[in-house]
């Protein structure tokens, strides 16, 4: 796979990806005074769910009382799964980088007493102007350049390898710590912004030996337009619903409701209790990514009914990813980081979705954190990168010789269409249940060995077979997890039909990790630290 | 998803090649070819990035639809996306503007809950 056209480099600190957690780690990198290199599957500033449209954040003045009620509720509505600390930590660090962005010259607006308001950014001008910071920091910046595996030796992470996937070229960067901040993995449900989060960094990371924790809290999907991406659905607080005969249908968009009604049959909507002229203008100058697609078939959402769907979100709105084990978002491996959802978000939200404010809060505090620890580490090292003995990482869906194709090529986009018809339908991934997982993990685990039966000759279909196989692995991870709670915890990211209860012996992470065989164990380090109280004395599980 | 670049309207700057975040697009010796249309994830970013207004993303994520360049134009659709946004010369931004912050303020109104429960009215009511 290497030539001479090959680019090489080598920095303190390689982040990869591109979205908010990788522009606040490298930028976070940067200031500490490592050369960064960071590389996106797409580009700096658009790519992620976080680019085309808007995100809310925390943002909590540093007042105690109000600072202390908003943890308390987020321990009890994330299962007490989560740290007090860590949440406060976010909340701390989220603050004080809201008033970065705002003297970097995000122009966010001010209440009628001048008051600015930090808690909600527009996407395409929030990641243009971090795209600006970062390299204004003097992080280089390859585009559409994404990764296909860790470098790795005796002593960790010391880089990575991928494609230049528009001049047909590979590139090598050689870096004593790397940051993975691929996102999640949406399994290419194409909700928006999605397409590109598919696993890549989970399947990375775990390749060098890092573990996965919180994949069974991923039973999230988002309403959108049923013939569009848009999954942003915040406005659909002001829709009523209606079946296909045009009976009113009563719900809201979280819960059940979408997705019980939906197995019936079509459901629709129509904006109408937003139902002045002033009402309309102020939600189209809020989350006007959620108006284009509908303008643009020629549907008045004020009063005319649209269609809906449900698209899945996997681990983006879902919770688990890499596990984290210190306070600069160290993984397991030595050199290895994780921030933003390639990273599990259990510390702030436990056993509740992230989506929305405090995702995006986590995307700023993890990437900061990251980028300061990765730098720490790498000008802590003795020799430098480019002397190590360093080698691949990567073992599933590579096309380098080290797979003996004597059998049947599989086809990479038979492949992922196989993986997602175990992963999206509601039947099988919302409504869970150990008959209905079982048999979807059975059928994930004998594609498996596909993964390495593909083969990739283009960039593009060597791009392709990783992210089938990230998606593979994500798929039986998830599966693997979600069997293993038994129980319900928090406010239903995981659900199994029939275990309707919290269970006192349940109280702890699930960490999965390996390939042919998964293995799954339960992780309660976080209780070490939490003082004797309520809910420690349950403490009794095996 | 992608649905038109605008050989009239397009200066060839490959803005577009570089920021679609999957790589819809190829360059070309002229404006750049929709290469890879079943990849494109209907994102809307290269419509808000295009100078010269020549993108037209439609809202169909999973169907090809046939468009006509000129209608489009005509109704102004060409280049909504980034108007709306705020980008370009002499426009006011988006993020300038941002109602957000303040939606909770018009509200629908709740129902009451049954007493026990709370018999206290949304404050977004109030």
């Amino acid at each position: 796979m290497s030539g001479e056209t090959d680019v090489k480099l080598t920095a303190d600190v390689l982040v990869i990806g591109g979205g908010p957690a990788g522009a606040w780690a490298a930028w976070s990198a940067a200031s500490k005074g490592a050369k960064v290199v960071l590389v996106d599957k797409g580009y700096l500033g658009s790519s992620g769910a976080t680019a085309p449209g808007g995100t809310n954040l925390l943002y909590l003045p540093p007042d105690k009382e109000m600072r202390e009620k908003a943890v308390q509720q987020r321990m009890q509505s994330g299962g007490f799964l989560s740290e007090e600390r860590w949440i406060h930590r976010v909340l701390d660090q989220v603050y004080e980088n809201l008033e970065l962005v705002e003297q970097w010259g995000y122009p966010f607006v001010k209440d009628e007493n001048g008051v600015t308001q930090r808690n909600h950014l527009q996407g395409p001008e929030y990641m243009a102007l971090m795209r600006k910071v970062v390299k204004k920091a003097g992080v280089k910046v390859l585009d559409q350049a994404p990764a296909l595996e860790l470098l790795i030796d005796d002593h960790g992470v010391g880089g990575a390898r991928g494609v230049l996937r528009q001049e047909g070229r590979d590139w090598e960067v050689k870096a004593n710590a790397v940051v993975i901040a691929t996102g999640g993995c949406a399994f290419l449900s194409k909700g928006l912004g999605c397409n590109v989060l598919t696993g890549d960094g989970y399947l990375m990371g775990a390749e060098a030996g890092a573990e996965l924790s919180g994949m069974e809290f991923t039973r999230r999907y988002a309403p959108a337009p049923a013939f569009s991406s848009n999954t942003r659905s915040r406005l659909l607080g002001w829709a009523t619903y209606y079946d296909k005969d045009g009976n009113e249908l009563h719900g809201s968009r979280s819960g059940d409701f979408l997705a019980e009604r939906l197995l019936e049959g079509p459901v629709y909507a129509i904006m109408n209790k937003a139902d002045t002229p002033e009402k309309q203008a102020i939600l189209r100058s809020s989350h006007a990514i959620f108006f284009l697609p509908y303008d643009r078939a020629g549907i008045d959402v004020f009063t005319q009914p649209f269609p809906l769907t449900l698209r899945y979100e996997g681990t983006v709105r879902g919770t688990g990813g890499l596990r984290i084990v210190g306070d600069y978002c160290e993984t397991t491996v030595p050199g290895l980081y994780a921030a933003g959802d390639a990273a599990t978000r259990e510390r702030v939200t436990g056993a509740a979705s992230g989506g929305g404010a405090f995702n995006a809060s986590w995307a700023i505090c993890s990437g900061t954190w990251a980028g300061q620890g990765a730098a720490v580490h790498a000008l802590g090292q003795g020799a430098g990168a480019p002397e190590r003995k360093l080698r691949s990482a990567g073992r599933y869906g590579l096309a380098d010789g080290r797979t003996n194709l004597t059998t049947s090529r599989a086809d990479t986009q038979e492949l992922i269409q196989a993986v997602q018809d175990q992963v999206l339908p509601l039947s099988i991934n919302y409504f869970r249940s150990e008959a209905g997982l079982t048999a979807a993990l059975n059928k994930l685990n004998s594609y498996w060995p596909g993964v390495s039966e593909q083969a990739p000759e283009s960039a593009y279909d060597r791009i392709r077979a990783r992210e089938a196989a990230a998606m593979a692995a994500t798929s039986r991870w998830m599966y693997t997890a979600a069997l293993a709670r038994k129980e319900k915890r928090g406010e239903g990211l995981h659900v199994l039909a029939g275990y309707t209860e919290l269970d006192p012996n349940q109280h702890h992470r699930i960490l999965v990790s390996g390939f042919e065989s998964i293995q799954v164990r339960p992780d309660r380090t976080f209780l070490a630290g939490v003082a004797a109280g309520s809910h420690q004395g349950t403490e009794q599980g095996a | 998803m992608i649905e038109l670049v605008s050989a009239e309207r397009c200066i060839g700057c490959n803005l577009c090649v570089k920021v679609c975040p999957t790589n819809v697009f190829d360059r070309t010796e002229h404006e750049p070819v929709i290469a890879r249309q079943s990849d494109c994830q209907t994102c809307f970013i290269c419509e808000a990035y295009c100078p010269v207004d020549a993108l037209y993303v439609s809202p169909y994520t999973d169907e090809q639809v046939d468009v006509d360049e000129r209608r489009l134009a005509e109704e102004g659709v060409l280049g909504s996306w980034r108007a709306t946004l705020g980008w370009g010369p002499g426009r006011t931004k988006l993020a300038a503007i941002d109602q957000t912050p303040f939606i909770n303020r018009i509200l629908p109104e709740r129902p009451i809950r049954a007493a026990g429960i709370s018999d206290v009215r949304s404050p977004a009511t109030s």
